[in-house]
């Protein structure tokens, strides 16, 4: 048998880091179909896999890959996806599903320029919105985005933490550039893992959708435990029964909503510099946060007093981080492959605490150093 | 005489509470014949209740595992077998069981049904073949016949149908049979045929659907369309020696596949390195 976690240096590229964060993770099931540019996953994990004891399953489309995955883990396994463009699109309903059910699991969005095929080999931020809304009505998701091969690794570990902990599906979405950059990634000695929210009394006492006061999550029994679990798609009470109760509906919707949202200050997840005298703040996340620090460095070498916020956890979005980091900055770039998402949300929690202007590039063409340098020269 | 209380065998297995109680089909729906053909099968067969996974999907066959009182999974419209077949990847030592609708297994999760045919996943699909949507008011299916009368189809159907059990035949099934609600004692027994078989099973079971299909085609409450059933069904033996055109309004009944072929969870299991080992051995 393979080992799980290849303790040492590696040269990876960032799809390659992300399988192996999934095994270190402790992955049992992967299901996936062929899509640029997250394919290196599936062909990663089709031979690491089965040799440390796993199950790789290559899906006849998404919707076939993603019921897959969702099946498995509640049959006990530790589950994931990787897809891209279309695929994210097709994947919508079987995420709702994923998020009434509280199913802990993890997917992995390589963003590429689009709308529709876009230009499939090409980077984008396009998908921000379409992870946490693409699916019908109310829910919460987590979304990760990384920066680095490093952080495909560390951040693939830390998305199957997060869907534990809240259990709720967490997404790992990097851009095309991140998914195919290579570079040293560190693998640790050992991996600190969440556990899965086990039954901690008998069946006869199991109330299998009644969420912990605490963290508002329930504990979660697999299929052949004797715990009679009903795993509904249904609007559901606490016994997992259906019902069409505005009380019911309202008292689920909400939790599964709030278990999340209301805890974004714990999960986000970010890297800040020169914030402290900061009169203008350049936001950004993946690939394009690496031009921005290169941007910020040089800009401080000349003596601009800018400071950088990199955005790591998406969503929930950190309303919360985004006021403390601009503080009494009166201007704020956000920098981003797409024509305005993250932008968006930005002003929104800023509500006019600051001027925020955007650099925007829909895809394709990276946001380089030097083209951020001069936004901002000129924005200040 | 001693007033004797007698319960319904199957009561042991249902969840109340699970919407418009005992359940939500109209009178005279065949669903819950077959509601209790499952558990029988089950009950012959000895299986343990607490290591049998119901799944379903939507409409009024989807509905037929928020029924069962142990582990269930109550999934998508038209997707309940490829959550089966995670389930079953995951834990092999589950028994799973999908029932869906003819809309579901064939317009919506048509895909599904061929790849798990293909794959010969470990999974028994329990196709309840109505003709018709009937939770949504009856509109007409990839199995309704030519000419049916439907919400959608109100000049009578103008598409061919589907056959189900050549689709799944042809896709790879290991074992495929067709039966109707008139025949209760030969659906249990390919319901416990399916179970037993190591690799996909497939069983169709015609059923009426008096409040929509039977209505808007005039064919009578639900003994009627039973016996109507029973009257249209030739066996397959026989159907052999008839004519495409002498089959045209029957319904070609009785077990079309029993076969074995390597099961595609212990395909996938065996590419693992214990396996090699002890193969080795």
């Amino acid at each position: 048998m393979e080992k799980r976690l290849l303790t040492g240096i590696h040269l990876w590229q960032g799809n390659e880091a992300c399988a192996e964060g999934a095994l270190a993770a402790g992955l049992t099931l992967f299901a996936g179909y062929p899509i640029t540019p997250a394919t290196e996953i599936s062909e990663r994990l089709s031979a690491r896999l089965p040799a440390t004891g796993g199950t790789f399953v290559q899906g006849a489309d998404e919707l076939d890959s993603l019921t897959i995955v969702i099946g498995a883990v509640w049959g006990g396994a530790q589950a994931m996806t990787a897809t891209s463009g279309n695929g994210i699109c097709l994947m919508q309903e079987n995420i709702g599903y994923a998020c009434i059910t509280e199913t802990p699991m993890v997917v992995v969005d390589c963003q590429r320029a689009g709308p529709a095929t876009g230009a499939a080999t090409k980077t984008m931020q396009g998908d921000f919105y379409t992870v946490r809304y693409g699916s019908n009505a109310d829910y919460a998701i987590i979304a990760l985005s990384p920066s680095s091969p490093q952080e495909m690794f560390d951040l693939t570990i830390e998305a199957f933490n997060l869907s534990e902990q809240y259990r709720v599906p967490t997404f790992v979405m990097p851009d095309e550039a991140v998914a195919h950059m290579r570079e040293r990634v560190v693998v640790p000695e050992h991996v600190e893992l969440f556990p899965r929210c086990k039954p901690t009394v008998p069946p006869d006492q199991f109330v299998p959708w009644r969420a912990n006061p605490e963290t508002m999550v329930p504990e979660m029994a697999h299929f052949g435990e004797r715990y009679r679990m009903p795993v509904p798609g249904l609007t559901h009470d606490e016994s997992g029964r259906p019902s069409a109760s505005y009380k019911v509906h309202s008292a689920m919707v909400r939790r599964l909503v709030d278990k999340v949202e209301s805890r974004a200050d714990q999960i986000a997840r970010y890297e800040a510099l020169f914030l402290d005298d900061a009169e203008i703040v350049v936001v950004a996340y993946g690939s394009v946060a690496r031009s921005a620090e290169r941007a910020v460095r040089d800009l401080r070498d000349e003596g601009v007093k800018v400071g950088f916020l990199r955005l790591i956890t998406l969503w929930p979005f950190p309303d919360a981080l985004i006021r403390r980091a601009v503080g009494r900055a009166r201007k704020v770039v956000v920098a981003e492959m797409s024509v305005g998402k993250l932008v968006r949300e930005v002003e929104r929690a800023l509500a006019g605490a600051a001027v925020v202007k955007l650099f925007s590039k829909p895809g394709i063409s990276l946001h380089t150093p030097r083209e951020i340098l001069s936004f901002v020269r000129e924005v200040a | 005489m001693e007033a004797v209380q007698v319960k319904h065998p199957a009561l042991k297995y249902y969840q109340l509470g699970s919407g418009g109680d005992p359940t939500l089909w109209c009178s005279g729906c065949g669903i819950g014949q077959i509601w209790y053909f499952t558990v029988k099968a089950m009950e012959e067969l000895e299986l343990d209740p607490d290591k049998v996974v119901w799944v379903g999907g939507s409409g009024c066959t989807g509905r037929m595992c928020t029924y069962w009182n142990h582990d269930l999974m109550h999934t998508l419209h038209g997707r309940p077998l490829g959550f089966a077949t995670g389930i079953k990847l995951a834990n092999p030592e589950l028994t799973v069981v999908c029932h869906m609708g003819d809309g579901e297994t064939s317009a919506i999760g048509g895909n599904h049904l061929i790849q798990s045919a293909r794959r010969n996943v470990d999974v028994v699909a329990i196709c309840v073949n109505n003709f018709n949507y009937g939770m949504t008011g009856g509109q007409f299916s990839p199995t309704t016949p030519l000419g049916g009368i439907t919400k959608t189809s109100p000049e009578g159907h103008r598409e061919r149908s589907f056959d189900l059990c050549d689709l799944v035949k042809a896709a790879g099934a290991t074992y495929v049979a067709r039966w109707t609600t008139t025949h209760p004692q030969k659906s249990i027994k390919a319901i416990k045929k399916a179970i037993q078989n190591k690799g996909f099973s497939f069983v169709e079971i015609v059923a009426q659907c008096p409040t929509h299909y039977g209505r808007n085609n005039r064919l009578g409450d639900g003994p009627a369309m039973m016996k109507l059933q029973k009257e249209m069904s030739v066996r397959v033996g026989q159907a052999a020696d008839m004519s495409r055109e002498e089959l045209k309004d029957k319904i070609v009944i009785g077990e079309f596949v029993s076969t074995q072929s390597p099961e595609y969870g212990e395909i996938l299991r065996s590419f693992r390195p214990e396996s090699k080992e002890s193969d080795n051995a």
